[in-house]
């Protein structure tokens, strides 16, 4: 990384001149720099709606960026040692989509972890692909799903000598990581392409004590949440390149969905964070991985609560674990993840990012501050104090491993009719049902449905998880494949 | 020269003091921190630009938070004050014999230090052999007390910066939980007059109210603070701040003051409607108590 060159920000900087030429704007956007909408402007201010302009020649164009965009991209390219990174706008939604649809065709098969994000099976529900799922171990105390396991990984892949990509989610929402290298090896031995969801791990390129990152591991592909630890504005992405992929096919692919109106609030949040984490991101994280520890140890002093971390580390299906995370185990103090979530912001006016069954999840950034992390571990202290109870009652959440009866693009589109969810079992699911977030499916298209998923899910559902998918939004009802 | 401090106490409020001199500037990792001389108020510091204290206005808070509660429990013997870097608490506390040991919780060293410079007669509060000065956040120094003091006075006063941990429910709970059990927890209770203000004022009460079985406000008049106006908290496990309080009992100690006496002290409770009206809003988002807590929704009438 050249840090002379990075200390620049094409993209804000070309802001910053448009901005003092003081160009009267007949084009697009019609608020016309905020006058045509005031309450806008109260609400962003006018520094805000002044940037929100369009695409235009010294701005460049994100759907073919010659310029300041081009400038931008390369520099993110350096800094996370890709060979080209794309200023993407669609959320790392986006980013994860044109891994996918780069990588298959209909029909192709692309070999992936169970517990991926929704974005990955709407995707192949896009482009038709077939998902071979390799079952991910289960940590049987805190029932989440772990990393992919190499010997797995293998049985899989000799299994399907015909898959075109293996797909890996490194690190999980929980921190948890798989042996990336050995899994981009073991891709590319047998010619398949290695993309990898690192929606949860921008921070892994700029501190050499974390967890390998999906570029330095050797993968294709990695589609990095920049809106979550790099600090840019929600909806901002980055999509990496390795050395092997070709830039304008993908190019090619992102434009058949992407907005061609660009968001430069987005594309500046983009520029300007790629710049700061050059600068300081080593700094930066060293803190958050020590404020991370310190709750850990504080909360896990308390009893009751299990904040985990390195402990877990067993060199195959945790093979090593994302230190800024701040996992925590729930249930030993008779509550589920959800219920001290629900508490920690009814009660104590704190969000957290997510509860499940068993866990919940803080997230820790550049943003947070000592005394806030006090807050979080004295709300938990509290919270055992005033609401835990009997444990002996609570349901075991055991990840589920799923029965895929027919691809997601074909139950997508097959016909389909709404029976009681009760009634279920044994029929293949036409939509997805998950608790949002993490937005993990606990369904997906083309699955087969049992009866211990529908326990699960009224379980969760009961607990007051948020359920989406369905198209019943009580959850009452199941959209079911009709004649099968 | 015109030279003047000003704070803005809503958007469209702003209380100015004109200053002769800054005698001091400093940030820590908590605060920026500023101390002014002034002809009006003396010298007086100031957190992020607001004011914490003047030497003219600051025998209010110290007298109103530590006489009120001291007039009512009958035997202090362990005290915990959260903030109060200053010493101007510990200093009024140090007038009682029988309390045994001060804990001063501050997190901010600097703001210890300023103090000391520039406002030793607070700060001499903190030379008494019974005061243990502990450098740590309020929160973290509370997670590991059990069934410890007889009072507890929390004298940070902005909900909002770098202290706001120590207006939650947590740090409620966490009080409740040092405190024996017939402890008393006073508190800044913040200034009910303008609206910016009112949200934060009503969630304190709701917070105290939920967690302790008699919550009571009194107030004050200090100059610098929003409106002139300033609440303060009365949480107690056990005693009642006007039915416990033992009138004769403090005026026999004989000490000197400004602005406390015992009849102020019973006035102070008997607040103003509009503020009894936002505490009652706070109380009656309560769920129904559990059977056999002391119910306080009704404010007393003068007997």
């Amino acid at each position: 990384m050249n840090i002379e060159k990075q200390k620049s920000a094409p993209v804000y900087e070309a802001l910053e001149r448009f901005r003092r030429q003081r160009v009267v704007p007949f084009d697009v956007p019609g608020h016309k720099r905020g006058r045509g909408n005031p309450e806008l402007v109260q609400l962003l201010g006018e520094k805000c709606v002044g940037i929100d302009v369009n695409s235009m020649k010294p701005l460049d164009n994100l759907c073919h960026p010659v310029s300041v965009i081009l400038e931008a991209e390369q520099l993110a390219a350096d800094a996370f040692g890709a060979s080209h990174a794309f200023f993407m706008v669609g959320g790392t939604t986006s980013s994860v989509q044109t891994m996918i649809l780069t990588a298959c065709k209909a029909g192709d098969k692309i070999i992936l972890p169970r517990n991926v994000h929704k974005s990955v099976i709407n995707a192949l529900v896009l482009c038709g692909a077939e998902p071979v799922y390799v079952n991910p171990d289960v940590d049987s105390h805190i029932g989440i799903a772990l990393g992919m396991e190499i010997s797995q990984v293998e049985r899989v892949i000799k299994e399907n000598p015909d898959a075109v990509a293996i797909f890996v989610n490194n690190p999980t929402y929980y921190g948890i990581c798989s042996d990336l290298r050995s899994i981009v090896k073991l891709a590319h031995d047998h010619g398949m392409l290695a993309l990898v969801d690192e929606a949860h791990g921008t921070h892994l390129y700029f501190h050499e004590a974390l967890p390998v990152s999906a570029m330095e591991a050797g993968a294709d592909m990695a589609a990095v949440s920049m809106h979550k630890s790099g600090g840019s504005l929600t909806q901002s992405s980055l999509l990496l390149l390795g050395k092997s992929m070709n830039m304008r096919y993908v190019e090619q692919i992102i434009n058949l969905t992407q907005t061609t109106s660009a968001s430069y609030l987005l594309l500046s949040s983009l520029d300007i964070s790629r710049r700061n984490l050059a600068l300081r991101g080593r700094e930066s994280f060293e803190k958050v991985s020590r404020m991370a520890e310190y709750a850990r140890e504080e909360i896990n002093s308390i009893g009751g609560f299990y904040a985990y971390g390195k402990d877990l580390v067993n060199g195959s299906s945790i093979y090593n674990y994302d230190v800024t995370k701040l996992s925590v185990y729930t249930r030993d103090i008779g509550l589920t993840g959800i219920e001290v979530y629900d508490l920690l912001r009814d009660e104590y006016d704190i969000q957290i990012e997510f509860g499940d069954i068993g866990n919940i999840l803080a997230y820790i950034s550049i943003g947070d501050r000592i005394q806030d992390i006090e807050r979080l571990v004295g709300a938990l202290e509290d919270i055992k104090r005033l609401y835990s109870r009997d444990k002996s009652t609570m349901h075991n959440a055991e990840y589920i491993s799923p029965i895929v009866a027919i691809t997601p693009q074909k139950a997508f589109y097959s016909e389909k009719e709404m029976i009681p969810i009760r009634e279920t079992a044994g029929r293949i699911c036409g939509e997805f049902v998950m608790c949002y977030p993490p937005g993990i499916p606990i369904l997906a298209p083309g699955e087969m449905i049992t009866a211990e998923l529908v326990e699960y899910i009224l379980y969760a559902k009961e607990k007051g998880c948020s359920m989406q998918g369905p198209e019943d939004p009580d959850l009452e009802k199941l959209n079911v494949l009709k004649g099968v | 020269m015109d030279y003047w401090f000003s704070e803005l106490h809503t958007n469209n409020v702003k209380m100015s003091i004109r200053v002769e001199k800054q005698l001091f500037t400093g940030e820590s990792d908590f605060q920026r921190i500023d101390v002014f001389e002034s002809e009006e108020f003396g010298r007086f510091v100031t957190s992020d630009g607001s004011v914490i204290f003047s030497e003219k206005d600051e025998f209010t808070y110290d007298e109103m938070i530590v006489h009120v509660p001291m007039a009512v429990h009958p035997h202090v013997k362990k005290v915990l004050v959260i903030g109060g870097g200053d010493g101007g608490v510990a200093r009024e506390l140090s007038h009682y014999d029988e309390i045994e040991s001060i804990d001063v919780v501050e997190p901010d060293e600097l703001f210890v230090q300023v103090c000391k410079e520039f406002f030793p007669d607070n700060a001499k509060g903190l030379e008494d052999e019974r005061v243990n000065i502990f450098y740590r956040d309020g929160l973290r120094f509370l997670r590991r007390k059990e069934n410890e003091y007889d009072l507890i006075i929390n004298d940070s006063t902005n909900p909002f910066g770098h202290t706001a941990g120590l207006f939650t429910k947590e740090f409620y709970g966490s009080c409740f939980k040092a405190l024996k059990e017939d402890g008393i927890m006073v508190y800044q209770h913040g200034s009910p007059f303008f609206d910016e203000d009112e949200e934060a004022c009503t969630a304190m009460h709701r917070r105290a109210f939920r967690c302790f079985p008699i919550s009571r406000v009194y107030q004050a008049h200090i100059p610098t603070c929003p409106s002139g106006y300033w609440l303060f908290g009365f949480a107690s496990k056990k005693y009642h701040p006007l039915h416990d309080l033992d009138a004769a009992r403090w005026k026999a100690r004989g000490l000197q003051t400004w602005y406390y006496t015992t009849n102020l002290h019973t006035g102070a409770f008997m607040l103003p409607k509009y503020v009894e009206d936002l505490l009652e809003e706070a109380e009656e988002r309560r769920r129904l108590p559990a059977e056999g807590r002391v119910l306080n929704a009704s404010f007393d009438e003068i007997e």
